[in-house]
């Protein structure tokens, strides 16, 4: 009886593990021919980390370290993501419709970590977004400034909106922290409470050009693995967005020599650097 | 018979106030004017849109502790402006940099604020409403203070058909009552359209030939204002305000300021950004003496190595009694802008 069983069991098992090697062959899936209006699911996930290790806010015990060898934490971490566009290995390009393409995602609430947008069933070999907002978009009328663009959302600028009224537009990246190498001086924090803030706007100007610090990024997903976007399934691109990358970038820098970023052309420096702040990870198909 | 007199008198006084709120004709340009550049068809002036922006703009909740309204800096008969005040008093009796700027003809103002930075008047009022030194209150709850109140869903339902407080009705509100605040009843204005034969006085017209020769470059007729950003000559202020350059951050953009129109100088001393000439007689001899190279300054202002515009006391005089005509009691007295 027992031995019967057993048998059972281990053709049960061999059938199973047959069946999940079946599921599993990328031959039983071929790419869909790309359509426009054949649309399917898709998410980038923007998980944000710090270095070589995860996000934290507040962590006092254990602070991170730039470059420079400045200890700091993190206090607050936002930024918009927009005009998000695929590329499959044939060419062809797929721009999510502008009203549904705008995100915030914000560091302490792990719910605002995905981009969810609906794109051609297709095999996806190139992602391309815009860390800010567009021009077109900063300019538009008010009605079209909704959710996460109304300017209403999240309170005040000195909070967790992303609003700038006095000089008109959005805040791209929001990422706020504490450092005891910040003065307590008027070029750093005269409340003594040692904070850092680092608020990069700026699109280019309505009228006349200037500093324009809206950033797109792209990436290649060969490396790390395509996104197989189907119907049935949720398409995953996980980007590790490493906010060291802010110090630690291109245009490396100190803390104490620049704690408050906020509005001048220093914001071209930082903005750069953001271009090195987003690294493909893997894809969850 | 008394009393009955009293009542036929008061239905009489009655009657022309009910008439001219029946007729309201929303949004109408002047026949002087050019064509309003604010986008009326986005934001067409409804009479019930209309009398929420001016609730909207008459309410302390816009402010952090429920004290201070649009109204307080901008007063209807200092044409829109906070009269004796160099710089703007808000809240908590903080002040802030600049002089309050007149609420007058923004249907045709392409820029606001004395150092730019805002391009749209339905953005506008985010600045005051979140600025420290004025209301020091963030929309949100300004937002969340008008959706408690009965009076306001009521209005909003009136003006956008559904009682919904959202960001763009609150604004669109608060704009269809600006741009109804329009200054075009001036004698000036009397003269150029004509009206009930009203003329010059001899020293008005050489005053007004003076100005076309002298001020008119930038202060351009018939809204006394190119709208541009100048740098006029002001010698730098101790806080360094460089003005235009604080939005754009160009080089070229440094000590620039708005242009502000020459309507309403009677009501709306003192003068410049900063407030700093407490009379007319102070900005004239400004440009007779005192313009002083600053970077940027006007070309206009540094002719054939001479700074400033040569004005004797006889034109100061002709060009004073010109620029009164440019004030319009019948705007500062408009009941439909007044607070009700």
């Amino acid at each position: 009886m027992m031995n019967i069983n057993g048998k059972r069991l281990k053709s049960a098992l061999l059938f199973s593990f047959m069946l999940v090697i079946a599921a599993c062959s990328k031959k039983e899936d071929p790419t869909p021919d790309f359509q426009e209006e054949n649309l399917a699911p898709l998410s980038v996930e923007f998980d944000n980390i710090v270095g070589e290790r995860t996000l934290t806010f507040d962590n006092t015990g254990s602070p991170y370290r730039n470059a420079a060898g400045e200890a700091f934490t993190v206090s607050r971490l936002q930024y918009f993501i927009s005009n998000i566009k695929v590329t499959t290995a044939a060419g062809n390009t797929f721009t999510v419709k502008q009203d549904s393409s705008y995100f915030l995602i914000k560091g302490d609430d792990k719910a605002t970590r995905f981009a969810k947008v609906k794109v051609p069933e297709g095999d996806y070999t190139n992602l391309t977004f815009t860390l800010g907002v567009d021009s077109l978009r900063s300019t538009m009328p008010i009605d079209k400034r909704t959710g996460v663009l109304d300017p209403a959302a999240g309170g005040g600028h000195d909070g967790g909106g992303m609003y700038w009224g006095w000089n008109s537009g959005y805040i791209f990246f929001k990422f706020e922290g504490n450092s005891n190498v910040v003065s307590d001086d008027a070029n750093g924090d005269p409340t003594g409470k040692k904070q850092m803030k680092y608020h990069i706007g700026f699109f280019g100007g309505y009228s006349a050009p200037t500093l324009n610090n809206i950033k797109v990024i792209n990436v290649d997903l060969r490396t790390a693995g395509i996104a197989k976007v189907r119907k049935d399934r949720q398409s995953n691109i996980h980007l590790f967005v490493d906010v060291m990358k802010v110090f630690n970038g291109k245009n490396s820098f100190k803390i104490a020599e620049h704690p408050n970023v906020m509005f001048d052309d220093f914001t071209a420096k930082i903005a750069a650097n953001f271009l090195e702040m987003f690294r493909h990870d893997h894809t969850e198909n | 018979m008394c009393l009955f007199g009293l009542f036929i008198l008061a239905c009489k006084k009655d009657n022309p106030i009910k008439e001219e709120i029946e007729k309201f004709l929303g949004f109408q340009k002047p026949a002087n004017f050019p064509e309003p550049i604010y986008n009326l068809a986005n934001n067409p002036v409804t009479k019930e849109g209309f009398e929420l922006g001016r609730a909207l703009f008459y309410e302390p909740r816009l402010s952090r502790n429920n004290t201070i309204t649009c109204g307080s800096c901008h007063i209807q008969s200092s044409a829109f402006t906070q009269h004796g005040h160099d710089v703007s008093h808000g809240i908590d009796d903080r002040l802030g940099t600049r002089n309050s700027p007149p609420i007058m003809n923004l249907a045709w103002s392409k820029a606001f604020m004395w150092g730019g930075g805002v391009f749209d008047l339905d953005l506008q009022p985010i600045t005051p409403i979140t600025t420290h030194e004025e209301m020091d209150e963030n929309l949100e709850n300004v937002l969340n203070k008008i959706r408690a109140l009965p009076k306001y869903t009521a209005m909003f339902k009136g003006a956008f058909g559904t009682e919904e407080v959202t960001t763009a009705r609150f604004m669109k509100a608060l704009s269809q009552f600006m741009v109804m605040c329009v200054s075009s009843n001036s004698k000036y204005d009397k003269v150029m359209r004509k009206e009930s034969g009203t003329t010059f006085t001899a020293d008005e017209q050489a005053g007004y030939v003076l100005f076309k020769d002298k001020c008119a470059s930038c202060h351009s007729e018939p809204l006394f204002t190119d709208g541009s950003f100048r740098n006029n000559g002001l010698g730098i202020s101790t806080i360094n305000d460089k003005g235009l350059y604080g939005a754009t951050l160009i080089e070229t953009d440094k000590y620039k300021f708005k242009v502000p129109s020459l309507r309403n100088l009677q009501y709306t001393a003192p003068y410049m950004h900063d407030g700093r000439f407490l009379s007319l007689a102070g900005v004239l001899e400004h440009y007779n003496s005192e313009v002083q190279a600053t970077p940027n300054l006007d070309p206009v202002l540094n002719q054939n190595g001479k700074l400033g515009i040569g004005l004797n006391d006889d034109q100061k005089a002709k060009l004073t009694a010109f620029l009164n005509t440019l004030n319009d009691t019948e705007f500062i007295n408009n009941k439909l802008l007044s607070e009700q």
